[in-house]
């Protein structure tokens, strides 16, 4: 049985919007949960965070930027093609409950789990702030869907192209500055999530980041994904992803990211699908 | 008349095998597998039957051997045992059935294993008249426990799903054990097999966040047997453990087994480097190190704390691994792994003497107050693994009482199975009633599928 690509949508360049038929997914999908994808046989398993599901449906959205091998991959599929396997919904779904005020921090292709997560903190009754930032305008997607999903939106380009020109963590010590700010979380790239961290430490704002580190099958059988929080090691496919971002160690996390960097840009030199997406652009 | 030796298997030239991912061993040929057979003395009371953790007729498919009735012998065997061609190949049978053979005492024992696979390989599972009943069974995890409990509550008529959260079936045997010691084509054999008698897989699917047990019962499944497995890796908890370049032994296989990182055709990346150190003296350590051996490393040590004598590996495994040129260091406990730049640059260990025996009965390593560093560009942490809490967690979100114990492995009655709910089995690894091994999991499937046959027949009518 494969998984139906049912809608596709190009958000801006090289990041695309998919919805997929995946009813084992949606039946018991929540915020904050993430799946692991196979394009095709012999492929990596790659996992991807939750964008937006339809319980009644079947229907699972996922949001990614094609900048690898198996993203560039998925990206050339249409509607009517099939995965050959998504397995999910995985990890601990984002802690909700009625903190008071909530900011939720979303950067560059990462500030599409933050729509489910918004979501579900207003409906537990928070006052909630959502920063979408990203390099410039045309980066920027899904503005009303997070609109209606937050108490306010702000938006923030480092070119100063759309809202207001800056990071993420600018709007944030705005925010802070004029009132009590009582959770934030964070979900993007990693050098921005340490950012919020250091932000929100001083202040003592309960902080949390959404890790993505390398995964093989995001269950908890390997250790791929480990990551130090307070001094203990923990697997970011079963523990989190979501994790205290003030107790992160972030230069391990970053590290450990880039252990196939180099086998990565071999294989881009090597590789004609690689060629093919890097001529499109 | 003229004394016959114990009979080998062709193996293939160590040189020659480091480099590929065939099988080490050959099978018996028929010659063999004849004179080998010709050896056993058909003990009255036979002790060899006692030391098979599930009890197969041993004298009786050696005679049908001897008779020159191959299926026969395949008849006999699985009776017992659906998986002799994979049981012959990775049971420790020097710690049971052929720890047992009275020929052992003064000589070699009877080559079991070989001639179970060697029926295994020969025969196939025959399908007797399967009478359908209405109800529906689901079993968690498509390992050796979860492989035989669903050929065994088929066979009994039940309408049968095997839920695997990998994209691929078989668990360890497709996971961990690597391709040298059990061919995947002896593996998929199995499956099909399964599939044949109408058996239904579902892959992709993680019971306890994909579907709960209480939605499993709703879905109409009126018995569930759990058998996912110990599949959550231990480290060592030393400095430097989460430097890049240390893998779980978990990862490393996984890598190579599941994804082919090894293969220039597939995406996952594997990084090979010159020296690795593998961490452990089991059976993982030894595919561990095979596996580096044949991906390419260099150099390939394993490190273990106590001495060649308490190795808990299979012995062939560890003759087979020194074959292949690796080398081991005893007596070494891990101490700290060195990095630099992020990336493992070497490791040191405390190097032991043993002590008195600890409660294993195993005389304990003792730190003499020396160390020794090895200059590394990995490691590999084969020190074991413990059972996923994933449905256990799930179970208690939905207000069910499955019981654990103090180390997260669910409560069983070891007669039959049941947990402390009604309807819900578990078996194999994640509810250990002995050894770690295929052929453990395999006795423990078959239990379950008796006592959740009788469960069945007395609650639905």
């Amino acid at each position: 049985m494969g998984y139906k690509i049912l809608r596709k949508k190009e958000l801006c360049a090289n990041q695309y919007e998919l919805t997929i038929h995946a009813p084992y997914i949606t039946k018991n999908a929540q915020a904050g949960q993430f799946i692991i994808l196979r394009v095709s046989k012999d492929g990596e398993r790659v996992p991807l965070t939750i964008a937006d599901y339809d319980r009644e449906k079947g229907e699972l959205t996922i949001v990614f930027m094609a900048v690898g091998y198996t993203t560039k991959q998925l990206a050339t599929l249409e509607v009517g093609d099939e995965l050959v396997d998504i397995v999910g919904p995985l990890g601990q779904p984002t802690h909700i409950e009625k903190y008071g005020t909530v900011v939720c921090l979303a950067g560059g292709y990462g500030a599409a789990p933050c729509y489910l997560i918004a979501k579900a903190f207003k409906e537990a009754g928070n006052k909630v702030y959502m920063i979408m930032g990203a390099r410039t305008k045309d980066l920027i997607f899904w503005q009303d869907k997070m609109k209606d999903a937050c108490t306010e939106l702000f938006i923030t380009t480092d070119d100063g192209s759309l809202g207001t020109k800056g990071f993420v963590t600018d709007v944030m010590e705005d925010i802070m500055n004029k009132e009590k700010v009582d959770y934030a979380i964070a979900v993007g790239p990693m050098p921005m999530m340490r950012a919020v961290a250091e932000l929100t430490r001083g202040k003592g704002i309960k902080t949390e980041a959404s890790m993505n580190p390398i995964m093989v099958d995001g269950t908890g059988m390997c250790g791929a994904c480990r990551v130090t929080v307070g001094g203990e090691v923990k697997f970011a496919c079963v523990d989190g992803p979501d994790f205290d971002a003030h107790q992160i160690d972030f230069d391990e996390v970053i590290n450990r990211t880039k252990i196939y960097k180099d086998y990565e840009k071999k294989r881009s030199e090597n590789c004609n699908l690689y060629k093919q997406a890097e001529s499109l652009k | 008349m003229e004394k016959v030796d114990r009979q080998h298997p062709v193996e293939q030239d160590p040189k020659i095998r480091r480099t590929n991912f065939d099988a080490v061993e050959n099978n018996f040929t028929d010659e063999q597998a004849a004179l080998e057979a010709s050896r056993c003395l058909h003990c009255k009371n036979a002790k060899c039957v006692k030391g098979c953790p599930v009890n197969i007729q041993i004298p009786e498919f050696i005679a049908a051997i001897k008779e020159g009735n191959i299926e026969k012998a395949g008849d006999i065997i699985r009776q017992t045992s659906m998986l002799p061609s994979v049981c012959g190949r990775v049971c420790p049978q020097e710690r049971q059935c052929e720890g047992n053979c009275i020929l052992g005492i003064k000589g070699k024992p009877v080559a079991i294993g070989a001639l179970e696979r060697y029926v295994g390989d020969k025969t196939n599972a025959k399908i007797g008249e399967i009478n359908d009943c209405n109800k529906k069974v689901a079993i968690v995890g498509s390992g050796c426990a979860g492989i035989t409990a669903a050929a065994d509550l088929r066979k009994a008529g039940y309408d049968v799903t095997v839920f695997e959260a990998l994209h691929e079936l078989g668990g360890v045997l497709r996971y961990g054990i690597p391709p040298f010691r059990l061919p995947r084509t002896v593996l998929d054999r199995e499956i099909e097999g399964l599939k044949n008698i109408g058996v239904k897989f579902e892959k992709n699917v993680i019971v306890g966040k994909s579907i709960t047990i209480n939605q499993l019962k709703e879905d109409g499944f009126d018995a569930i047997f759990l058998c996912s497995g110990a599949g959550l890796p231990k480290m060592m908890n030393i400095p430097g453990e989460n430097l890049n370049g240390v893998y779980s032994a978990n990862e490393f296989l996984t890598r190579v087994n599941l994804m082919h990182a090894n293969e220039e055709s597939t995406p996952t990346p594997l990084k090979v480097g010159e020296k690795v150190a593998i961490i452990g003296g089991g059976n993982v350590a030894m595919d561990a190190a095979r596996t580096a051996v044949r991906v390419g490393y260099k150099e390939v040590y394993i490190a273990y704390r106590r001495t060649e004598a308490e190795l808990p590996a299979r012995l062939e495994e560890i003759r087979h691994a020194k074959e292949e040129g690796v080398i081991f260091k005893f007596l070494h406990a891990p101490s700290e792994i060195i990095g630099q730049d992020g990336y493992v640059k070497a490791m040191k260990f405390d190097l032991m003497e043993l002590g008195e025996p600890d409660a294993s009965g195993r005389r304990r390593p003792v730190p003499t107050g020396e160390s020794v560093t090895i200059q590394l560009d990995a490691v590999i942490v084969a020190l074991g693994t413990g059972p996923n809490p994933i449905i256990q967690t799930s179970a208690q979100k939905e207000g069910l009482e499955l019981e654990t114990n103090n180390r997260g492995y669910i409560i069983v009655n070891e007669e039959t199975g049941e947990t402390s709910i009604p309807g819900v089995y578990a078996g194999g690894d994640v509810a250990p009633t002995g050894e770690s091994n295929a052929i453990n999991a395999m006795g423990a499937g078959k239990r379950a599928a008796k006592a959740m046959d009788e469960y069945l027949k007395s609650v639905c009518q």
